[in-house]
């Protein structure tokens, strides 16, 4: 049985984890606020790049584009966001499990991996993909410059044809509770994002930032037949854009998986501090009982021993 | 919305820089630089690495401006910037750093190559940020570019 020693140790060593998991708790909420303002931010630079990548399109005959171009997929990319660091509940665990269920899908074609974050470089690895890029550090501080870089790779590998499409999967960030695992197409470009269906896209991303753009700019069908001057040809300012619209996708994807992570180690971090109160909450209940125990054999030996002294 | 204004409105993917009214804004495109007034026609340009100067009640105001595009509706001129910077942000000491890094770094790599490149534009970007902040304390209210 437990000494009393034994267990105030045991309390000791349970305080001092919790109180590592509640400061991380707190850096991870900061972290969230941060990243959520930055998934914010990011908003009206996308809606207006895509915005103008329309009314380039539109004024175009034919929007061709090697990012655009379809091709029958025989070797794919998929590219695996998740944290640097584990205590994060499931969230690495989760997205390779539906990364390696993606690659089973298409077990006939060729796959190759690129690694977002160094938990899911480690496992992948183990697991022998083919892993063609990796960028390390990438969620604790989103920066554009970052998504570019990530952004130029893709695009130059689907340029130069050795790809035939980009995938990507990540945690969405719905809200601090909720993460959904999203599988993305990259690359080809949908086309949907030129013509109408894009219109309810810009229209569901832009309800979130009306507020930040007055009425003029809502993406109103006729706004879209405004007759500009081109200051460079139609369709070489088209052939930068495109490239660009994928580095703010890049950035997007980025931003929430980050999101995503810090709400998830701000939850796990949550509960572990909770199970710690309970813990030492059980603890100290079994050692005032055993406390109580010690305290009740030590007066039976005393009235014993007296007893057996009276005799 | 009086005749003579423009709204002026800079978005960078990191975050919102500015929105304001404005009288006249010049634009570093990549052709060259723009003047922009009230009632231009609408036009859609890419910008190059330059100064943005905008006009406020006689005040001329500055930012370094590096790739993006500009919108320009008759009263509305939309930034979409990759980086932007208003002139009273930008740390002196470091992007001096910066650039001293960025000359001998290109004095070192053989042109045409990609650290020459990589070099080549870090200068140009802390060239602009240096110029920028220039302005602000010489041509304050002139609006001129330099280059």
């Amino acid at each position: 049985m437990p000494t009393l020693i034994d267990y105030r140790r045991r309390i000791r060593s349970v305080k001092s984890t919790q109180q590592i998991t509640r400061a991380m708790k707190f850096v991870a909420a900061a972290k969230l606020r941060r990243a959520q303002e930055g998934v914010f931010a990011a908003r009206p630079y996308a809606h207006e790049i895509v915005r103008v990548l329309r009314s380039a399109a539109a004024r175009m005959e034919s929007t061709v584009h090697p990012l655009l171009e379809r091709r029958p997929e025989e070797k794919i990319v998929i590219v695996v966001l998740t944290g640097d660091r584990s205590l994060c509940g499931a969230f690495n665990t989760n997205v390779l499990r539906r990364a390696s269920a993606f690659a089973r899908e298409n077990s006939s074609k060729q796959i190759e991996g690129i690694a977002i974050g160094k938990k899911g470089r480690d496992t992948l690895r183990k697991r022998g993909w083919r892993l063609t890029a990796e960028y390390l550090n990438v969620s604790s501080k989103v920066e554009y410059s970052k998504a570019k870089e990530i952004a130029s790779k893709i695009a130059e590998m689907y340029a130069n044809k050795d790809v035939d499409a980009v995938y990507a999967v990540y945690n969405e960030f719905k809200n601090v509770l909720v993460q959904r695992l999203r599988v993305e197409k990259l690359l080809p470009v949908d086309p949907a994002i030129l013509g109408s269906q894009a219109e309810e896209i810009v229209a569901e991303a832009g309800t979130a930032r009306s507020e930040s753009l007055p009425q003029d700019l809502a993406p109103a069908g006729q706004g879209m037949l405004v007759d500009y001057i081109y200051e460079e040809p139609v369709n070489e300012i088209f052939d930068h854009l495109v490239p660009r619209y994928l580095d703010s996708e890049v950035f997007r994807i980025l931003l929430e998986s980050a999101a995503a992570e810090h709400a998830a180690r701000m939850t796990a971090m949550d509960s572990a501090t909770r199970n710690a109160s309970e813990l030492i909450d059980r603890l100290t209940l079994e050692m005032n009982k055993a406390r109580q125990a010690s305290i009740t054999k030590e007066l039976i030996e005393i009235v014993s021993g007296a007893a057996s002294a009276m005799s | 919305m009086a005749t003579d204004a423009l709204e002026l409105q800079i978005v960078t993917p990191e975050r919102h820089v500015l929105e304001e009214t404005v009288q006249t804004v010049e634009i570093p495109g990549k052709e060259g630089y723009l003047g922009i007034l009230p009632g231009h026609a609408p036009l859609i340009t890419e910008l190059g690495i330059g100064v943005l100067s905008y006009r406020k009640d006689s005040e001329t105001r500055f930012l370094s401006v590096i790739n993006g595009y500009a919108e320009v509706l008759p009263h509305r001129v939309i930034v979409l910037a990759e980086v932007a910077e208003r002139a009273e942000e930008i740390d002196v000491a470091r992007t001096e750093r910066a650039r001293e890094r960025a000359q001998s770094e290109l004095s070192k790599a053989a042109p045409g190559f990609e650290d020459w490149q990589r070099a080549e534009l870090a200068l140009q970007r802390a060239l602009v940020r240096l110029q920028a902040v220039s302005k602000v304390g010489g041509a304050a209210g002139e609006g001129r570019p330099v280059s």
